[in-house]
């Protein structure tokens, strides 16, 4: 239409959808009901538009497909969209999960609920065009326009300390994305261009690739975020409301581990075998040392932040490996923990939203009186563990194998983390879920609505069946990475030959 | 009658509001206090004469009376941006001066008066030209800084800029004679062509000397001591014309002396255009941490923003120039667009200017605080508001000039800047209602509107003034 494609009607369809919402005046139950509908159907065309393009995606292909282009800024900024199969798994993700979290915040948010679906269409607009953009610059107009909203979501419907949080995450990840953009201008200062496809082959000196590869770390570490750089994200997600939580865990932070893959990996090969220790390093202290700052924590969002970032250090140890098992273990891993860490953070909001506390300690004995929630928080407190059968074990036993090949010693400790996280995440689960119900706040809490089981349904089932059948995510991503090795150790080739003869 | 076929076909801007001028004092002096609101209208109508003038002319470059002007695409861009603010800033005082009793109609012929400075200028191609623009500038701005004669404050702040101003104007006469000395012509052409081989050192020293007044005019750190207390004590209409229009017109004269007087000496005076663009950068950042008056809080964010500007300057190429112009629009209409917003800050007839005061604005004036919260992250640099699109064509040069320190240092003052741009949100949206502000003007809300719709979708369209920018590069080069 228009001569635009499907990528740029996924990208911009939640902005019309905002813009109608927009149109919606006065606080009476009709016009929020409208807003909320407006936003969930929005929500859902834009996850069966994202459906169609997945039709027409090739996954057998390596190269970027449903492309288009269009010049917009003249050299150095032109609109250009495409996907391939790194990229498409995240679109759907994100477009899978946003129906989920509008569900989330049907009732749960009551103050200014046109401005948040507002905020949380632009969002979906933002993100679906981090991982379309085909364009570096425009790459990093979708990535840091991001913060906008959600720094406005955690700010206006967060919890307590919302205020410091929202500003130590939009600071944090600000400073990040700034000095990417130098490296970004540095980038096509010496290539020429900011085509993504164009310098994917362009081989950067050394030396300059070190820099690069620094500050597009800085962004991506942050955001992920891998230890020491962690900090800002406990506290987002604790003052984020419920479908804050969900999108930053199951979506922002992947945006972290997509740029690794689509950048830091392909364009700074020599960089990246060259800073391949310091990343295992703060992988493992990721893995062991968040795993048991979440086994003490009395605040069950933030207990399940901490256990993100363990989740997350598995991802960039995978990433790393530079085997096929590794890198398609973190693939896996980040779709798969964007299902299940969605899943826990709704888990919390259905609980929140019925005694307004996120203390372990207020629970307990929830079992006698919600079944049905118990089910389901089991399901996800499972995946989150890595129980043989869910997603969540797929994505960790590939990264683990693919680590024994590259570094056993990475591998070793890295298992470790397995060992804890069903620590910390079962003695989350007795401590709320089981025991006697004691206390007196909770004698009249109630199961599951109707809403909150259509929620929690297809998350638990996508969780079994790709725990069953991971191939429909491996498949997408495989030709991809197959490409992403080759070429990578195409070029680590050329440099010991280039050495070699000299 | 050559002479005036080329008037007026390469200087009828100036013609138009000299002579506006002249008429309009003359009804003025006729009737008096009754003809305030026609001259004020009729300032508009001659600037928008002007606007047009420059518009519809044929845009072809030429020199007028022996080469003191210039008229070509750079200064044809920056003084539609001029023209542009100058409306603007006119349009926004109406209501206030009336409001504070200060409408009076030599506000609006001073205004005009200040941008016919302006924009000789910004067509200056001489030192003398150069002076004679930068005077008629500064007189006329002593005198509307100072315009609320009964306040303190304003008065102290005419005075400030008075006699810094003339400080700085001393420097730069004294500056101007010694390359005069030095280089034996006035002409910035004739100047390049002295010094290509070795500059004697003279030239260098009257070099720093211009360089500092010209500083001083666009309050660029460390020659910015004025900007806060007059930008404070002002009325905020008239500080809201210091920070465009002004600022515009002395960045545009700087990058002219700079690039086509002394391009041979590029290497000396882009230091000191580093050290400038460095102290503004951090010292805007973080001054502007501690205010809580939003006026002051809008110098220092000023003061950094042209850090910014001279951060496109040290990369002396076309491109900076092209980043510099483009830079000067965002940077206007931000300006512009923030200081409405501040002009409809005013509870019980009074205006107030405390941070404090915009406590929970998002639920009394939902639209206000939605458009201040834009130019807010405009102002930070956040994409895809046009301020990032600001900063990124002026980082851009410098990273091509190989000037990564001076990137790095630009875009981590940033981030220390969105801090307390990020603090206006925040107390718009996250803290409890402060009392409701009184209703603001039409014209002062449609222009908070239009400038933020302009900065919010600039992305969608933006060849136009892409297009012109580089033609307004290529003509200094």
């Amino acid at each position: 239409m228009f001569g635009f494609g499907i990528l740029s009607g996924l990208t911009f369809l939640p902005l019309v959808g905002a813009a109608f919402i927009l149109t919606q005046r006065g606080d009476n139950e009709s016009s929020l009901r409208n807003i909320r509908w407006a936003a969930l159907l929005t929500t859902v065309a834009v996850f069966v538009l994202s459906m169609v393009g997945w039709q027409r995606f090739d996954p057998s292909s390596a190269a970027f497909q449903l492309v288009e282009e269009k010049s917009w800024f003249g050299s150095g900024l032109v609109y250009k969209l495409g996907v391939d199969g790194f990229s498409m798994p995240f679109v759907l993700l994100t477009t899978f999960l946003m129906p989920f979290s509008i569900l989330a915040s049907w009732e749960s948010v009551t103050k200014r609920v046109a401005e948040y679906m507002v905020a949380f269409l632009v969002l979906e607009a933002l993100m679906i065009g981090v991982f379309c953009a085909l364009d570096l610059v425009l790459f990093y107009l979708f990535f840091e326009g991001g913060l906008i909203p959600m720094f406005l979501i955690i700010g206006i419907w967060g919890g307590k300390r919302r205020v410091y949080a929202s500003f130590k995450f939009f600071l944090y990840t600000l400073v990040g994305s700034l000095l990417m953009l130098i490296a970004i201008l540095a980038m096509y200062n010496q290539a020429g261009t900011t085509d993504i496809s164009v310098l994917l082959t362009t081989h950067f000196p050394p030396r300059m690739q070190t820099w690069l590869w620094l500050a597009f770390f800085a962004s991506f570490a942050v955001k992920l975020p891998m230890w020491p750089f962690h900090t800002w994200l406990p506290d987002a997600h604790v003052e984020a409301p419920t479908a804050g939580s969900v999108i930053l865990a199951a979506i922002l932070l992947k945006m972290g581990g997509y740029g690794f893959i689509r950048f830091s990996l392909p364009m700074f090969p020599d960089a990246s075998v060259q800073f391949t220790p310091l990343v295992y390093a703060l992988s493992v202290i990721a893995i062991v040392y968040t795993s048991l700052v979440a086994l003490v924590q009395d605040d069950i969002k933030k207990l399940i932040a901490y256990s993100s970032v363990a989740h997350m250090g598995f991802v960039t140890m995978g990433l790393f490996t530079m085997n096929p098992q590794g890198v398609q273990g973190a693939m896996f891993l980040m779709i798969s923990h964007g299902f299940v860490s969605g899943a826990l953070f709704l888990c919390v909001g259905v609980i929140y939203d019925r005694m307004h506390t996120r203390e372990i300690a207020a629970y307990g004995g929830l079992v006698n009186r919600m079944p049905i929630y118990a089910f389901a928080f089991m399901v996800f407190t499972m995946a989150n563990v890595g129980l043989p059968g869910t997603s969540g074990f797929v994505g960790e036993f590939l990264t683990l194998v693919g680590a024994f090949n590259a570094n056993s010693w990475v591998a070793l400790f890295a298992t470790t983390g397995v060992i804890l996280s069903a620590a910390y995440a079962l003695y989350l689960y007795r401590r709320v879920v089981f025991g006697a119900l004691e206390k007196a706040s909770l004698a009249s809490i109630t199961d599951l609505s109707a809403r909150e089981v259509a929620i929690f349904a297809p998350l638990i089932a996508l969780t079994i069946f790709y725990g069953v059948r991971p191939e429909p995510v491996l498949d997408a991503s495989a030709a991809s990475v197959v490409n992403l090795l080759q070429s990578h150790s195409a070029l680590l080739d050329a440099v010991k030959l280039a050495a070699a003869s000299h | 009658m050559p002479f005036f076929t080329q008037l007026a076909h390469h200087f009828l801007p100036e013609v138009i509001l000299a002579a506006g001028v002249l008429a309009l004092i003359l009804i003025g002096a006729w009737r008096g206090e009754r003809a305030n609101a026609l001259v004020s209208e009729s300032a508009v109508g001659v600037m928008g004469l002007a606007l047009l003038a420059i518009v519809l002319s044929s845009h072809s470059d030429a020199s007028v009376f022996d080469g003191a002007y210039v008229d070509d695409a750079f200064s044809r861009f920056v003084k539609v941006v001029t023209l542009v603010a100058s409306m603007v800033t006119i349009l926004l005082s109406t209501d206030f001066m009336r409001r504070a009793h200060l409408d009076k109609f030599e506000y609006p012929i001073l205004i005009l008066l200040a941008t016919l400075g302006m924009l000789l200028l910004i067509s200056a191609d001489n030192l003398i030209a150069l002076y004679l623009g930068l005077e008629l500038m500064s007189l006329a701005l002593y005198v509307v800084a100072a315009f609320a004669r009964d306040d303190v404050r304003a008065s102290e702040a005419g005075l400030k800029y008075f006699v810094l101003g003339a400080l700085s104007s001393g420097m730069m006469l004294y500056g101007a004679s010694l390359l005069y000395g030095f280089a034996g012509t006035i002409s910035f052409t004739g100047i390049a062509a002295v010094v290509s081989g070795s500059a004697p050192i003279g030239v260098v020293f009257g070099l720093v000397f211009v360089l500092a007044g010209l500083a001083f005019k666009m309050s660029a750190a460390p020659f910015h001591m004025w900007t806060p207390d007059v930008y404070e004590g002002a009325p905020t209409p008239v500080s809201a014309f210091f920070a465009s229009s002004a600022k515009v017109a002395a960045v545009a004269i700087m990058v002219r002396v700079t690039l086509t007087a002394f391009p041979a000496m590029t290497s000396q005076w882009r230091q000191i255009v580093v050290f400038l663009a460095i102290v503004s950068t951090l010292l805007g950042a973080f001054a502007a941490i501690g205010q809580t008056n939003i006026k002051r809080l809008m110098a220092y964010s000023s003061i950094g923003h042209m850090g910014f500007v001279l951060i496109g300057l040290a990369a002396a190429s076309e491109e900076g120039v092209r980043g510099i112009a483009i830079y000067l629009v965002m940077y206007s209409a931000m300006t512009l667009g923030a200081f409405a917003a501040i002009l409809t800050m005013r509870v019980d007839g009074k205006p107030v200017e405390n941070i404090s005061d915009l406590a929970g604005l998002s639920r009394s004036r939902s639209a206000t605080a939605f458009f201040l919260a834009m130019l807010m992250f405009s102002l930070a640099g956040i994409p895809p508001l046009g301020g990032f699109f600001a900063k990124y064509y002026v980082l851009l040069p410098a990273v091509q000039a190989g000037l990564y320190p001076l990137a790095v240092i630009g875009v981590l003052a940033s981030a220390v800047g969105a801090f307390y741009y990020l603090r206006i949100v925040k107390v718009m949206y996250f803290d409890e209602p402060a009392p409701v502000f009184d209703p603001s003007s039409r014209t002062v809300g449609g222009i908070l509107a239009l400038s933020t719709i302009f900065l919010l979708f600039f992305w969608v369209y933006p060849a136009p003034l892409m297009d012109a920018a580089s033609a307004a590069a290529k003509s200094l080069f």
